[in-house]
């Protein structure tokens, strides 16, 4: 279980502060799937980061598994990065000249998977997004949405209990995008993994059974899905039609 | 952590970034070729200065004229000439010596039917070959006969022969000195060095001769026949000491000198020169060390400045390998063993282009460099220090950021 206790995250720039995030509190079963929206710069990223312990907040606590990471070492919290948490980020954070394949194999070299194994793994990892072709292209050779399952690839590869997604299939058109949904509901369900991904899609939101809303750095709403969409469902036409992006701040309204 | 495992996954970080990596090598083989390089020559010479000297002759003692400098002595400064008398008083006089050999010795011009040169020629007696340490290659040296006689023979150096007679044998032609005819009797063997003072450019003839023939009026003060210098050759070392204070006392007596008067003449023996002339070389040796220094320096830099341009994305690097799991240790080995490949590449093709470098000018008759283990040793080791500190201390900051920091680094 991860548990956020009242985290507030302030960042200074020059004179002023910037709140990303503001009394934050939530738990996450294990083996949850969650999504989590809201507006540009309502702190979503911010508060993946700290999920993922790539972060600290600013005050307040971030337990897993009941065990408070703000007092654990440098060295207890690359162990769990290792070993617990795999992190997809917006931004997809490749190492560049590095062939696809070793993007995939870089966290099995911390987590003490022997050399053999690792090519094997990471072969499967990204056969399952689709990249079987692609093993030995360098990201500069691969198109975004590639690059994308590259990073997602990467973050499953040494199957870890808590998988974070920071807008995962915004780079994909909808059938990659659903084949993602797939591959994370295919986790969830049969390995118990927890699932917490950040969306501008309520479509893709809706594959969760729990959507957490931000804004302003605070949760403004936090309810479970009724009918959890199953990957492969069709999107409505009137979705699609009206396009992702506005379409998301309307609900978002509407819930408030 | 897996040693192995780490050593991987900097090798694949290297060539994932080859320009980088060879531009880094690059300035440290620059930096370490520069440093074998001039050190080398800077031992090369001298060494080349100390052989020089010991070819001379051993336990050497020089006279000669001159005042030797020597601040805070007070008395009397009388200026006086070595005078040949001296010469028989010290020999008459001093124990412990193995040879005595007086010289007078002038710019003169030596002439053969179709070259005229100026030699510096030496009058004096035979001991002056043993005494200098020197051996005749064809023919023969002077001898009391030659002197008491003031026989017109003349004995040669390897290069005198060369420039007057050009590969034909010297021996019996006749060379003009001073427009008096003189007869060849003797080469001597080469000592392989030269310059001016050197055996092979020297023209050597009975010291009487000289003086009734060659020196002229400039070899006389007060009717009396004066030296040039006086060399003597030490029965052993530890005489040195002693034959040294008892020629002064004799050059004191003969020349009418107190004990605080300044001595007009300059003692020294094989040993300080030898000294002084380290002094010298190592000063050379010291300024060109400071040279290669720089250039090692300037290597640094450039390493700097490849690793300081790199550290942007390397610091993202950092961040992500932190991101997936990698402890700070495990961060910092990729990076130790990143640096040392790169170092002990450089400093080898370092070590190796700077000793081609010192050989080539050793080949072209330069200077005789000399590459040595410690001065390979030391361009090595600093190098690689350099190369570590520039490599490490970027990698150790970046090291020390959250990984979400460091990810985002600009
Ligand atoms: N390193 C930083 N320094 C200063 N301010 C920051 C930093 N990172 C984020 N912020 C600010 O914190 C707020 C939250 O940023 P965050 O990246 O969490 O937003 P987000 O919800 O992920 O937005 P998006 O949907 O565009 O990705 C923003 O206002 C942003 O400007
Ligand atoms: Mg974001």
């Amino acid at each position: 279980m991860i548990e956020v206790k009242n985290v507030t995250k302030i960042y200074k720039v020059g004179d002023s502060e910037v709140h990303a995030l503001d009394g934050v509190s939530l738990k996450i079963r294990d083996g949850e799937m969650v999504a989590i929206m809201g507006p540009s710069g309502s702190g979503k990223s911010t508060l993946m980061a700290i999920l993922g312990c790539l972060d600290t907040p600013t005050s307040g606590d971030y337990l897993i598994d009941d065990k408070d990471t703000s007092k654990m070492k440098e060295d207890q919290l690359a162990h769990l990065r290792a070993h617990k948490v795999g992190f997809v980020f917006q931004q997809f954070n490749l190492l560049p000249r590095t062939s696809a394949l070793e993007n995939v194999m870089l966290p099995l070299t911390y987590d003490g998977t022997k050399a053999k194994e690792r090519v094997e793994r990471a072969k499967k990892a990204l056969e399952l997004v689709g990249l079987s072709d692609r093993l030995h292209h360098h990201p500069n050779q691969l198109s975004g949405g590639q690059q994308q399952r590259v990073a997602i690839a990467r973050a499953l590869v040494n199957e870890p209990s808590i998988l974070l997604a920071d807008e995962p299939t915004g780079n994909l058109d909808s059938k990659n995008g659903d084949e993602i949904m797939a591959i994370f509901q295919q986790l969830h369900r049969e390995k118990h993994q927890t699932v917490v991904y950040v969306t501008h899609d309520m479509f893709i939101a809706r594959h969760t059974e729990r959507i957490i809303f931000l804004m302003d750095g605070k949760i403004v709403r936090d309810e479970a899905v009724k009918n959890p969409i199953k990957a492969g469902t069709k999107r409505p036409d009137e979705v699609l039609v009206n396009g992702n992006h506005n379409n998301n701040h309307k609900i978002i309204e509407v819930l408030q | 952590m897996n040693v192995i495992n780490n050593v991987r996954v900097a090798i694949r970080a290297l060539r994932a970034n080859m320009l980088r990596s060879s531009l880094t090598v690059l300035g440290i083989v620059i930096g370490v070729a520069a440093v074998v390089a001039l050190l080398s020559i800077g031992r090369g010479a001298t060494s080349n200065i100390t052989e020089q000297v010991e070819s001379m002759g051993t336990n050497l003692i020089t006279i000669s004229q001159g005042r030797s400098f020597r601040p805070g002595m007070g008395g009397a400064s009388r200026s006086s000439s070595l005078m040949y008398k001296d010469y028989e008083a010290i020999q008459e006089k001093v124990e412990g010596i193995n040879g005595i050999s007086p010289y007078y010795s002038s710019q003169t011009q030596v002439s053969t039917t179709s070259r005229t040169t100026n030699y510096s020629v030496i009058g004096t007696l035979p001991a002056y070959l043993e005494v200098n340490n020197l051996e005749v290659e064809t023919g023969r040296f002077i001898t009391d006969t030659d002197n008491l006689e003031r026989s017109r023979v003349v004995v040669i150096g390897q290069d005198v022969s060369d420039d007057l007679f050009e590969g034909l044998n010297p021996l019996g032609r006749t060379i003009k000195i001073n427009n008096v005819s003189f007869e060849v009797i003797g080469v001597l063997a080469s000592k392989g060095t030269s310059g001016i003072g050197s055996a092979d450019s020297s023209v050597i003839i009975p010291i009487r001769t000289g003086y009734a023939r060659i020196f002229g009026s400039m070899a006389v003060y007060n009717g009396n026949y004066t030296l040039s210098g006086i060399t003597i050759s030490a029965e052993s070392k530890d005489f040195i000491d002693t034959i040294m204070y008892k020629v002064e006392l004799v050059l004191r007596s003969q020349h009418k000198l107190g004990l605080n008067d300044d001595l007009g003449f300059t003692i020294s023996s094989q040993e300080q020169m030898l000294s002084s002339l380290s002094d010298i070389s190592n000063t050379m040796s010291a300024y060109l060390g400071a040279i290669a220094g720089i250039s090692l320096l300037v290597g640094g830099i450039g390493i700097m400045n490849i690793t300081l341009v790199s550290v942007t994305e390397r610091t993202r690097e950092i961040g992500l390998r932190k991101a997936v799991g990698a402890p700070q240790k495990a961060i910092l080995f990729q990076f130790l063993v990143e640096t040392m490949t790169l170092a002990v590449l450089g400093g080898v093709i370092g070590v190796i282009l700077g000793s081609l470098i010192a050989t080539i000018f050793t080949y072209l008759d330069l200077i005789t460099a000399k590459v040595t283990f410690d001065v390979i040793l030391l361009s090595f080791t600093s190098s690689a220090l350099i190369g570590l500190f520039f490599g490490i201390y970027p990698a150790y900051q970046a090291s020390k950021l959250k990984p979400i920091e460091a990810l985002r680094y600009e």
